[in-house]
């Protein structure tokens, strides 16, 4: 018994990475980077605003937080829903009360169905980027070129109809991707992307189709991972983030602006029990010297010509 | 080991009361090693039948990116947190590593961390391997990191922790002294091989910051209490007995910007403590093999 010959070919193995889409970087060796008003630190708060089909498709895999138990599954669309009518508004006053501007990553399906909340998230100053149709529209290897492409198309026209201005940004349900996505997203006009988590910084990506800039969405930050995955309290994540912002703070010093990304979802950071903490996070981030709140274009626009 | 049967046969059963004190230098309690895990994760790998590589179809981004995070941002971070308070890094290497990013290999090598194989990628697998492929890994892992670093490598941890039932026989054959995938113990121990010498160096999955944050899904600072606790026990022990701890780190996890400040009070504590001695996994193995051969005589 052995393995085939081939498994121990390794193809790609020499400098550089074992793929196309981007170069190796050391973030500490490149260039510093600087924000306007000398600014150290912009959190970048990002909400995921989700629509649930009661009917969920598998193909090419079941999003995180979607349906489950036997159909009607009434308590998950419904909790999930709650996001969309309650939580959401508690984030927007939230934001409001601080002054901050965040990216709503939302599904086309919220244009479709809500534009009374779409007008209240773009009449408060915050950038809608695109997070795909619904939460049926996940993208993996195997979805097929052609599914892909018009998927990414009908989610810009839908959220371009109800919010007056195509998305420049894209983040995909679950940050999952198949090979042909950075090139579509390219392709389709989008100027960045949050997927790839591998960074704190932006940085550009190449594509057959042209480059787009990846703005890295860390997972390990947002609400999903601490709070639903590994069950921790919401007191501890305002803790995490506080050491987040200073340990970043530090470093700024000596190497240029960072980001602090903070993803949320209303259904989970909106719930009533909640709330407050976040809301407290939030005053105590804006009392912070050198901080600032930014969106994603904004830190895109700022960073593009200083990255290369 | 003792192919198919219910005891693999892998060391003789020796209790934690009553056995001989280990000494370490300078008189201290504790033998402190950490173990950064400098990887690299191929995006596209071939499937191996014993196991999967990625959760998702290729390519999954999240688990790509995040793993190549380590390589970008994670190793500096960790790397001169650990320099400032003056641990040096046991490295467990996914030797492909020196050709892809020579520069984090390059960087470890110069601050004066030891390397031992963890296998060509963490993507490639040694389930199913038969003799001559696993020689191959092993051989390409030696001449890889001589090559890469002028060092050669005394100890192995498998590739994703993937063996058969002959790795450590042929480790030993090639004259590693110590192997990292056996987890029975706080102190080293021999290890039955067919010929040369192994011992089991501690190791750790329990304190491991993968287990930490995923399997106990600890927050950094409860993460950081455990590794303090975990320290002090074993320092406490170790006046009487000698023991080991292993601090094994992924640096796309503890590098990230809400763990690494918790981390370093870790550091502080067992720099400020002084029962450690603060050392390398291959130190540790010459150290023991010395002071068992000395033993021996007597």
């Amino acid at each position: 018994m052995a393995l085939d010959p081939a498994y121990l070919d390794y193809p790609h193995r020499h400098k550089g990475m074992d793929h196309g889409l981007y170069r190796w970087s050391n973030i500490f060796d490149r260039p510093a980077i600087t924000w306007p008003d000398s600014r150290r630190v912009l959190t970048w708060v990002v909400i995921d605003l989700e629509w649930f089909p009661i009917t969920p498709t598998d193909k090419p895999f079941r999003a995180p937080g979607h349906m489950q138990t036997s159909y009607p599954d009434y308590r998950h669309y419904t909790a999930r829903d709650y996001g969309n009518r309650v939580g959401i508004y508690r984030l927007l006053d939230a934001l409001t009360k601080v002054g901050a501007r965040a990216s709503v990553a939302a599904n086309g399906a919220i244009a479709e169905r809500y534009p009374e909340l779409m007008r209240d998230i773009v009449d408060a100053g915050h950038e809608i980027i695109a997070h795909s149709t619904d939460m049926n529209g996940t993208i993996a290897t195997g979805i097929g070129e052609a599914e892909e492409r018009a998927l990414i198309v009908d989610t810009l026209d839908s959220l371009e109809r109800a919010a007056g201005a195509r998305p420049k940004g894209w983040l995909s349900i679950a940050r999952s991707q198949s090979f042909d996505t950075p090139r579509l997203l390219a392709e389709a006009g989008l100027g960045y992307m949050c997927d790839w988590v591998n960074d704190d910084l932006p940085y550009r990506m190449e594509t057959p189709a042209g480059a787009i800039i990846n703005l890295p969405l860390n997972h390990e930050l947002s609400d999903r991972q601490i709070l639903t995955v590994q069950q921790q309290s919401i007191d501890s994540y305002c803790e995490q983030m506080r050491d987040a912002f200073a340990w970043l703070d530090a470093e700024s010093a000596r190497h240029g602006g960072r980001i602090l990304p903070l993803n949320i979802t209303p259904y989970i950071m909106g719930l009533p029990y909640r709330i407050a903490a976040f809301e407290q996070l939030l005053a105590w981030l804006a009392a912070q010297p050198g901080h600032g709140f930014a969106r994603g274009d904004e830190i895109v626009g700022w960073a593009g010509a200083q990255i290369g | 080991m003792r192919e198919g049967e219910g005891d693999p046969g892998l060391y003789p059963y020796s209790p934690y009361r009553g056995r001989p004190k280990l000494e370490w230098p300078g008189g201290k309690k504790v033998a402190v090693w950490i173990s950064p895990n400098l990887e690299f994760y191929e995006l596209d790998p071939p499937a191996n039948p014993h196991r999967k590589s990625w959760a998702k179809p290729h390519p999954d981004v999240v688990g790509y990116a995040h793993r190549d995070y380590a390589n970008r941002v994670g190793h500096w971070r960790m790397a001169e947190m650990m320099e400032k308070h003056g641990f040096k890094g046991s490295v467990s290497l996914s030797v492909a590593l020196c050709q892809h990013v020579p520069e984090v290999v390059e960087h470890a090598n110069a601050l004066g961390w030891e390397f031992f194989s963890h296998g060509i990628y963490n993507t490639r697998y040694s389930y199913g391997m038969d003799e001559v492929q696993e020689r191959a890994i092993i051989e390409d892992s030696i001449r890889t990191v001589r090559e890469a670093t002028g060092q050669t490598i005394k100890g192995w941890l498998a590739p994703a922790l993937t063996h058969t039932p002959r790795t450590l026989d042929l480790i030993a054959e090639y004259g590693l002294t110590y192997t990292c995938d056996l987890y029975h113990d706080d102190q080293p121990g021999p290890v039955a091989v067919r010929s040369g010498t192994l011992i089991s160096m501690p190791y750790s999955l329990e304190v491991n910051d993968h287990y930490g944050f995923f399997i106990y899904n600890m927050s950094p600072r409860d993460y950081a209490e455990t590794l303090i606790r975990h320290y002090d026990r074993l320092a406490a022990e170790g006046a009487e007995s000698g023991t080991v701890m292993c601090i094994p780190l992924h640096s796309y996890l503890i590098g990230q910007p809400h763990r690494i400040g918790a981390f370093e009070r870790v550091l502080q504590h067992i720099v400020d403590d002084g029962r450690a001695w603060i050392t390398r996994s291959g130190d540790i193995a010459d150290h023991y093999l010395a002071q068992r051969s000395k033993t021996a005589e007597i």
